[in-house]
């Protein structure tokens, strides 16, 4: 069975060119993915992303219980409302899932995980909660929308309760908080995204999401499909889970370590294999490519390397950039110049360092 | 639908082929196609004087979704590539019909192009897609 959002008689009702992603039935563009993507890059899009999964976790032992499940640490979460980017491994240390976790009190903690894995998850979270007595509570009666681009907080401040504005334009980046909407609709805005420009990620209930994204239409910002969300976060240098990594890749081998934080006596589910790895030498790592001539690199292709082969994972064209670029796993220690098979010819992509685009612009040495 | 060109025969993978006045077939993509295939970025043209033969793939789109290769509805040798497309593949998607044809050749069988579809049944394939 497909799932609809609650905005899928709206994406409809704009034209937008629909597919099946993970089982839902999403917007891939309204008419040009180019276009939208473009609309982020220098004002302002929106994305319906209320496939994601938001799951709440309640119980006095909550912190307790995500310090075992995470291997970033919510030690770091210490003022309410901050969040914190991390992956959620297995025993091997292979990434079951990456999320966003928010603090909100001791007793209260919220996770924002993918779409595609909400089973998997649900039933790994729930299986380890049980240890520490937390409740595990799923909300699938939030639809949430991004708001994302140079001018997406302006367009959003625009719409809240005037005794909101001041403190919601002051929000830090990872911070989220309450808000009143037009008409005194409860919102839930964080300053998050997946696009690598500024901007709000929004909760909102159900029942007012249609009347927030058409307030937000009406206050100039463009909807976007899941097309231009994937080639804003690939050239923002943002990985893609079942793309990137799975649970057969550790986060030394997705260039997420920053993520991992091997703080003193925290035994996090997966810890002892990273360590393990780490120690041993870790023979695979993420790298960027960027093709200098014609073509498009694509998931799959075969890179060559003087080290060994490697494959491309998330690759597509970069409108900001006109060119094409992508993320490989390959042996470490490979720089320069890399072959990678497209169709058959031999084509040659330079290794870089990534995020290919910031602040709207190509980054130094893309 | 009722948009497409009377003078043009599909093949079912959607292509289109026009018949010329000077004898030449000049080929490109359904508006159709363009709509599934979304933004595109990128066009692998055959070369001239290439000999292409009905069903074969001529050309490679890239959208920004996917790669597609483009069958020749009918054999012959190319004799013109639409150069602007190395430029400006959005072309296509801006006028599947005119401005966004891909390449033109010289058919050694035009008894091919009677094995094509019509408009008419070429509109029936999309409605039969569609459902």
């Amino acid at each position: 069975m497909t799932n609809k959002t609650v905005l899928n008689a709206t994406h409809r009702a704009l034209g937008a060119h629909m597919v099946d992603f993970g089982g839902w039935d999403m917007p891939m563009h309204y008419g040009s993915q180019i276009r939208e993507h473009h609309a982020v890059r220098t004002d302002a899009g929106m994305f319906d992303v209320s496939h994601m999964t938001v799951v709440d976790l309640h119980g006095e032992r909550t912190r307790e219980f995500l310090r075992h499940l995470l291997a970033n640490s919510v030690d770091k979460l210490q003022v309410p409302g901050k969040a914190l980017y991390t992956c959620m491994l297995n025993e091997h240390g292979g990434i079951i899932d990456d999320l966003i976790v928010y603090f909100f009190a001791e007793a209260y903690f919220r996770v924002v995980v993918n779409a595609a894995t909400r089973d998997k998850d649900l039933a790994w979270i729930t299986r380890h909660a049980g240890d520490f007595g937390v409740e595990v509570k799923e909300r699938s009666d939030f639809a949430m929308i991004a708001v994302q681009g140079p001018n997406a907080r302006e367009r959003v401040l625009a719409l809240l309760h005037d005794t909101d504005v001041k403190r919601i334009a002051e929000l830090g980046k990872f911070s989220a908080a309450a808000a009143q909407g037009l008409h005194g609709i409860p919102l839930f805005v964080a300053r998050t995204g997946y696009t690598g420009e500024d901007g709000f990620e929004i909760l909102v209930a159900n029942e007012h999401a249609v009347e927030l994204w058409e307030a937000l239409i009406a206050a100039g910002v463009t909807p976007a499909g899941l097309g231009a969300r994937d080639t804003l976060r690939l050239e923002a240098g943002m990985n893609l889970y079942g793309q990137d990594m799975d649970e057969d890749i550790t986060p030394w081998e997705a260039n997420l370590g920053w993520t991992v934080a091997l703080d003193e006596g925290r035994d996090f589910i997966g810890r002892g294999a990273l360590e393990a790895q780490k120690q041993a030498g870790v023979q695979r790592t993420m790298v960027g490519l960027v093709l200098d001539g014609k073509g498009v690199l694509r998931h799959g292709q075969q890179v060559t390397t003087e080290y060994g082969p490697g494959e491309v994972l998330s690759g597509s064209y970069a409108p900001t950039l006109d060119k094409a670029i992508a993320f490989a796993r390959v042996p470490t220690g490979t720089t320069g110049t890399v072959q990678v098979d497209i169709r058959g010819r031999q084509v040659p992509a330079h290794v870089v360092k990534y995020p290919f685009v910031r602040g709207g612009k190509a980054c130094v040495g893309i | 639908m009722s948009d497409i060109p009377g003078d043009l025969k599909f093949l079912k993978s959607h292509e289109w082929a026009r018949l010329e006045d000077d004898g030449l077939v000049r080929v490109g993509i359904s508006d159709h196609a363009q709509s599934q295939l979304g933004d595109l970025v990128y066009v692998e043209l055959p070369e001239v004087g290439a000999a292409l033969e009905a069903g074969n793939g001529a050309a490679v789109l890239e959208s920004v979704k996917a790669a597609s290769d483009i069958y020749a509805p009918v054999s012959g040798e190319v004799v013109e590539v639409n150069e602007l497309l190395a430029e400006k593949p959005e072309l296509i998607n801006e006028d599947a019909y005119g401005a966004g044809w891909i390449y033109a050749l010289r058919p050694s069988d035009r008894a091919e192009l009677d094995e094509l579809l019509d408009v008419h049944e070429y509109e029936q394939l999309l409605e039969s897609e569609e459902s």
